[in-house]
């Protein structure tokens, strides 16, 4: 049975409560047989020099994506690692992690497309958990195996690929990366040249929304009424919308999306994973270089 | 003796073969061992951050410093946050490997001696740019030494 969700007055707030969860709930729940806490992490080393009690790792490398081909996963491969880490269908899983959580709204997001029905963000990941001062334990988590079913991926709802954003040109587009990569004065975010792109710029139209205003000093969310202000008022977004974000690979506008779906209950959000990577080295797409988002070009108006 | 071209010296071969031999699911816990024992800078460079050099090619802030001395080894530093453990083993690993050794042994290691840890597929060849990065900017800076 899933775990009811934390009655927190300020997750109350957001359009889906129940995919937040704050310290003190899951302080107080640890070891509860329901939950699965899990652990996804930018750097591949961080759970094992100390994690909360109980939690497993989800590294979004090496455990969501396909080692051969760039896509995530499948289905039988999913069920393997969701059972061998104890995870079973009606299973609650809270999922935390560095970096405001990043990686892990990129594995809530791909945990999305299979379909899982309970998983949540820990409020502030993290870092958040260890400034107020809590546990960490570097003992390994042996949990015990589950039975996970074999479960195909739905991309429809919430993922983007390249052709639908050709399609969707003219309807609303979220970029969520720094604003030099988004004027096209750098391909890559400061810190991550590894992963850059044959061109620099952003998919015509597209509003720089850089994704860490959506998170405060803490980690944490934003308030309501100021991720409004921001997606709502200042851009012009509308909840009815199609909408799609994109980044660079497509985790940081994972966290995005976790915001315009979850807490601002936007009906339609589709997440690019493709990203820049894929649309920078794409042949003959259109590109707009520096601050303004631009027009879509004649040939590609679609909508 | 001059050192062959591409010519692995023997300390970090024999780290290498530490990785190798282990089974890879513990290799992980190997390289956690070498970020816990990455060298603390000494105080004149710990005061002096500036003098070190940024790897910008890492994810998270890695600093590097490689000095010649007189007797033309290298000294290498390295310093790199609690919360990137992998960045700091791969620091580790050049600092445990390189430090002391001839100028022309470092120049010799192939760019590629970070491919062959046996780590690429565990922690993402993205990842494993990182410390290549690193192994080229500490050869440039002794080259530039030398030049100077």
């Amino acid at each position: 049975m899933p775990v009811a969700p934390d009655p927190s007055d300020r997750f109350s707030q957001f359009a889906h409560p129940e995919r937040l969860v704050s310290t003190d709930w899951l302080q107080e729940r640890l070891g509860d047989p329901g939950l699965v806490i899990a652990e996804s992490d930018e750097d591949v080393l961080l759970y094992e020099t100390g994690h909360i009690p109980g939690a497993v790792k989800i590294d979004w490398h090496t455990d969501l994506n396909d080692p051969v081909e760039r896509d995530f996963l499948d289905g039988q491969s999913l069920a393997k690692l969701l059972g061998e880490k104890g995870i079973s269908p009606d299973t609650t899983i809270v999922l935390y992690g560095d970096k405001s959580n990043w990686w892990a709204a990129y594995a809530l997001w791909v945990l999305t497309l299979f379909g899982h029905k309970d998983v949540r963000l820990l409020d502030g990941g993290r870092a958040k958990w260890i400034s107020e001062g809590r546990e960490l334990t570097i003992d390994p988590t042996r949990p015990a195996t589950a039975e996970y079913p074999v479960l195909e991926r739905n991309d429809e709802s919430n993922r983007a690929w390249r052709s639908d954003v050709l399609a969707h040109l003219g309807s609303p587009l979220v970029d969520v990366r720094s604003p030099e990569e988004y004027s096209g004065e750098r391909t890559e975010i400061p810190g991550y040249p590894a992963e850059g792109a044959l061109r620099a710029g952003h998919i015509p139209s597209a509003q720089s929304v850089p994704w860490a205003r959506a998170a405060e000093e803490d980690g944490t969310f934003k308030s309501r009424s100021a991720l409004e202000a921001i997606y709502q008022t200042e851009k012009g977004l509308k909840p009815n919308d199609s909408v799609i974000t994109y980044c660079r690979i497509g985790e940081r506008s994972s966290h995005s999306w976790f915001v315009l779906k979850y807490l601002l209950g936007f009906e339609d959000v589709r997440n690019y994973d493709g990203s820049w990577t894929e649309w920078g080295s794409s042949v003959g797409v259109p590109i707009i270089l520096g601050t303004e988002p631009g027009a879509v070009p004649e040939k590609w108006r679609r909508n | 003796m001059a050192p062959q071209l591409n010519e692995v010296p023997a300390r970090l071969a024999e780290i290498r073969e530490e990785f190798l031999e282990m089974d890879p699911s513990d290799r992980l816990l190997l390289l956690l061992d070498y970020s816990n024992a990455l060298p603390e800078l000494p105080d004149r460079l710990s005061q002096h951050p500036g003098l070190l050099e940024q790897v910008v090619e890492c994810q998270s802030s890695v600093f590097l410093l490689a000095e010649v001395d007189e007797d033309q080894k290298v000294r290498l530093f390295a310093t790199a946050p609690a919360e990137a453990p992998t960045t700091r083993g791969f620091a580790s690993i050049l600092v445990q490997g390189l430090d002391g050794l001839e100028v022309g042994e470092v120049l010799a290691i192939p760019e590629d001696f970070p491919q062959s840890l046996g780590l690429t597929a565990l922690v993402s060849p993205l990842r494993i740019r990182g410390m290549t990065a690193m192994l080229g900017r500490t050869k440039r800076q002794v080259r530039e030494q030398l030049e100077s």
